[in-house]
């Protein structure tokens, strides 16, 4: 018996407010970068779950594309906390402003 | 037997996704990030998106989350974080509460269903016959292939952007910081003008 | 082909049971295959060095690694002060698990019929199939990288960090390996089934035995670069600076010891039988060969590869030095990854020219000529690539001596002793 789309759904959407909170409460800004991630996750979820509802493979498609992008992100966004790491021994959000100039 | 993989999925990524908010040492809320991928494979492969799923596992949990890793080992970031001095006062039920409403946003727009306008399009067929991968690369390789051709330009420039931000500046040979030269050019007229005093005026000020 | 008729009639006890069968089957494989890879390993080590290996445990000392099994049960098993106490339980667990299922594609056969069931003999047979190894793979770095991290002190977590990034170099090389023959697959035997180990092993069985072998449908190449790659997947010497006492002090399990330490121990030679196995699935055609009165003896003619690839490992390992780190890097990075990327648009050349259909000499020569085109181009843009990968390692050496010379602000410094 299949589960219907609509708890697929849900769960995309608890997982992104999760990911969401997290994202807002934390101040790691390693720890905040996997909730951007977790965020990305649940809405590759929803994509996957609307190509099944609507019978289009495009949905897959398009979370192939988000898996790229994240993972560009990822790497960028690494790169920048090293640099601001060599700076300062400090891991908050609030020394990003250190690396201007 | 859908039902059950599907609630084992949904207690994987539930338990993982709060372990990542929850825990206080980075790589304890990596592990749980890994877990919560797992539970997303699960998902995926119920909903017969398989090669998604592997693909997940293989990209997300076996690359990026490694390069995650690395960052919190080289870097020693796993020192306990300082829950203390806040500059908002009120931004940790603040953030809650966003994150509620955030939820409850997006439950409440999903009921409403006339968001689209004009004759649904469809970029491939997803059930019948043939095979998962083999659907997924005719879209991609076909009606995709442009931002297939992006992403990829996109790859190369993440990679170049990382070497070039997080390598150190060696001075190639014969550089020299202006305020170097500087010092090296008044040193030797300082000298000049010293062993030889008829110089002293006629040493010429550096244009600037 | 659609996947496994064991669940082609829907789930009955019958078919539980068969599975669970089929799972202890898979795991007493294992277990057993690595336990005599153990001992196999010292014994051939040995003899190749002209000296006897262990024969004092049992028999010619066969019983040597039940011996040593027993002697790390029985060691203290402690936890330093320092560690990270769940992830250093963790560890040994993350590398050994995924290593360990990761055998359920290995084709071992054809069919087998239990109680009206027919079912492939193989553990499982999923649509995405090939891709397991590289998932078990990458989800075994994490055991590497967090037992050198949890064992809390310097000389693991060098270590580790050092295994890991080997590991994740390597994985890059396997993967467009591995889309090389399923690229081949899918071009034989149709485009849907190309993932499943099943389909990469029936298509390379046919009438003229062996010359379908995957092996020889790639050109050589594509399994050469395979071969190096798990090679150093597996830290396996020449590639196994890992374990090198001279330098790391005995690397990221060293602060681990008794039972965890024979996870780790254990883990290794379940890397070694599985890739052994997945090594032969994809280039040598699994379980094909030549039928006994009518019958075909596929788990027969597996084993027997299985131990052909065994040995080659052992007898690597007695023989070649090992790689230093940079090197291997070097290996990886700069000369495997374009190399399998460059064969494997060769390969899809050979593909697309050899649906070339139509007979007579002119479609021959099409379909061929592509063939010596491209391997003769293949030949000059190697030479090319590694003659320019020389000349800018040249160039970076003369830079580096003349920074030896010249310090920061200008002045000349005396060069540091010995050769540039």
């Amino acid at each position: 018996m299949n589960v219907p789309s609509a708890w697929y759904l849900i769960l995309a959407a608890v997982l992104f407010g999760i990911g969401a909170t997290g994202l807002l409460v934390r101040r790691n800004v390693l720890v905040m970068f996997m909730c951007i991630e977790l965020m990305l996750n649940a809405v590759n979820l929803t994509f996957v779950t609307f190509a099944r509802m609507l019978n289009d493979v495009g949905g897959q498609v398009d979370v192939f594309f988000v898996l790229v992008v994240a993972a560009a992100e990822v790497v960028v966004g690494l790169s920048i906390i090293v640099a601001m790491f060599r700076r300062r021994a400090a891991a908050t959000a609030d020394d990003i402003h250190g690396l201007k100039g | 037997m859908d039902w059950a993989v599907y609630l084992v999925g949904a207690a994987m990524i539930l338990t993982g996704a709060l372990g990542v908010i929850l825990l206080r040492n980075p790589v304890h809320c990596a592990l749980m990030l890994v877990f919560t991928m797992f539970g997303i494979f699960l998902e995926f492969i119920n909903q017969g998106a398989d090669f998604l799923a592997a693909v997940q596992i293989i990209v997300y949990a076996g690359a990026v989350v490694i390069l995650f890793l690395f960052v919190i080992m080289f870097l020693g970031v796993d020192r306990k974080e300082a829950i203390g001095a806040e500059r908002l006062r009120f931004q940790r039920p603040l953030a809650i509460l966003l994150g509620l409403v955030a939820l409850v946003e997006i439950l409440a727009l999903s009921r409403v269903d006339h968001w689209v306008s004009g004759a649904p399009a469809q970029s491939g067929a997803l059930k019948g016959a043939g095979s998962n991968v083999a659907k997924l690369g005719q879209s991609l390789y076909t009606g995709y292939l442009l931002p297939f051709e992006m992403t990829a330009a996109l790859l190369v420039i993440a990679v170049v952007a990382a070497v070039v931000m997080s390598r150190r500046h060696q001075p190639s040979a014969g550089e020299m910081s202006p305020a170097a030269q500087k010092e090296l050019r008044e040193s030797h007229q300082s000298a000049l003008s010293a062993s030889d005093p008829s110089l002293a005026g006629r040493l010429e000020a550096p244009s600037e | 082909m659609g996947g496994d008729p064991l669940f082609a009639h829907g789930l009955s006890l019958a078919v539980w049971l068969i599975l669970l069968g089929k799972v202890v089957a898979v795991f007493v494989i294992v277990l057993v295959s690595v336990l005599f890879m153990v001992m196999y390993e010292r014994k051939a080590v040995a003899w190749l060095g002209v000296r006897y290996g262990p024969n004092r445990a049992g028999p010619n000392g066969w019983l040597q690694s039940l011996a040593d099994g027993t002697k790390l049960l029985f060691k203290e098993a402690f936890t330093p002060r320092t560690a990270d106490k769940w992830v250093y339980k963790l560890a040994p667990y993350l590398m050994l698990v995924p290593i360990m299922i990761a055998f359920s594609i290995v084709p071992m056969g054809g069919e087998i019929t239990i109680a009206h069931h027919t079912t492939y003999v193989q553990l499982a047979d999923p649509p995405w199939g090939i891709l397991f190894l590289l998932m078990a793979s990458g989800i075994a770095v994490y055991g590497v990288m967090l037992a050198g991290w949890a064992s809390g002190s310097k000389y693991p977590l060098l270590g580790s960090v050092r295994a890991s990034a080997q590991l994740i170099s390597y994985e890059a090389v396997l993967g467009l390996t591995t889309a090389t023959v399923v690229m081949v697959t899918g071009n034989a035997s149709g485009f849907g089934d190309a993932l499943h180990t099943h389909a990469i092993v029936a298509a390379q069985s046919g009438h003229l035995a062996f010359l379908h072998w995957n092996f020889i449908h790639t050109a050589f190449v594509s399994f050469i670069l395979f071969t190096i790659a798990i090679t150093a997947e597996m830290t396996r010497p020449p590639f196994d600076l890992v374990e090198a006492e001279e330098e790391l002090s005995g690397g990221y399990n060293l602060e681990y010891s008794s039972i965890d330490f024979a996870w780790f121990y254990l883990a290794e030679y379940a890397a070694l039988v599985t890739n052994s196995a997945i090594l032969v699935t994809l280039w040598f055609g699994g379980p094909n060969g030549p039928t006994v009165f009518g019958h075909s003896i596929g788990p027969f003619w597996f084993a027997v590869k299985v131990l052909v690839v065994l040995y080659l490992y052992v007898w690597v390992r007695a023989t070649l030095p090992r790689l230093r780190y940079d090197q291997l890097m070097d290996l990886g990075w700069k000369r495997l990854i374009p190399f399998a990327l460059a064969w494997l648009m060769i390969v899809a050349g050979f593909q697309v020219t050899n649906n070339v259909s139509g007979s007579g000499f002119g479609h021959w020569l099409a379909q061929k000529a592509w063939g010596f085109v491209a391997i003769g181009a293949a030949i000059v843009l190697a030479v090319l690539f590694l003659r320019a990968v020389e000349v800018g390692g040249g160039a970076s050496e003369v830079e580096t001596a003349q920074q030896d010379r010249l310090a920061p602000d200008g002045r000349e410094v005396a060069r540091r002793g010995g050769t540039p």
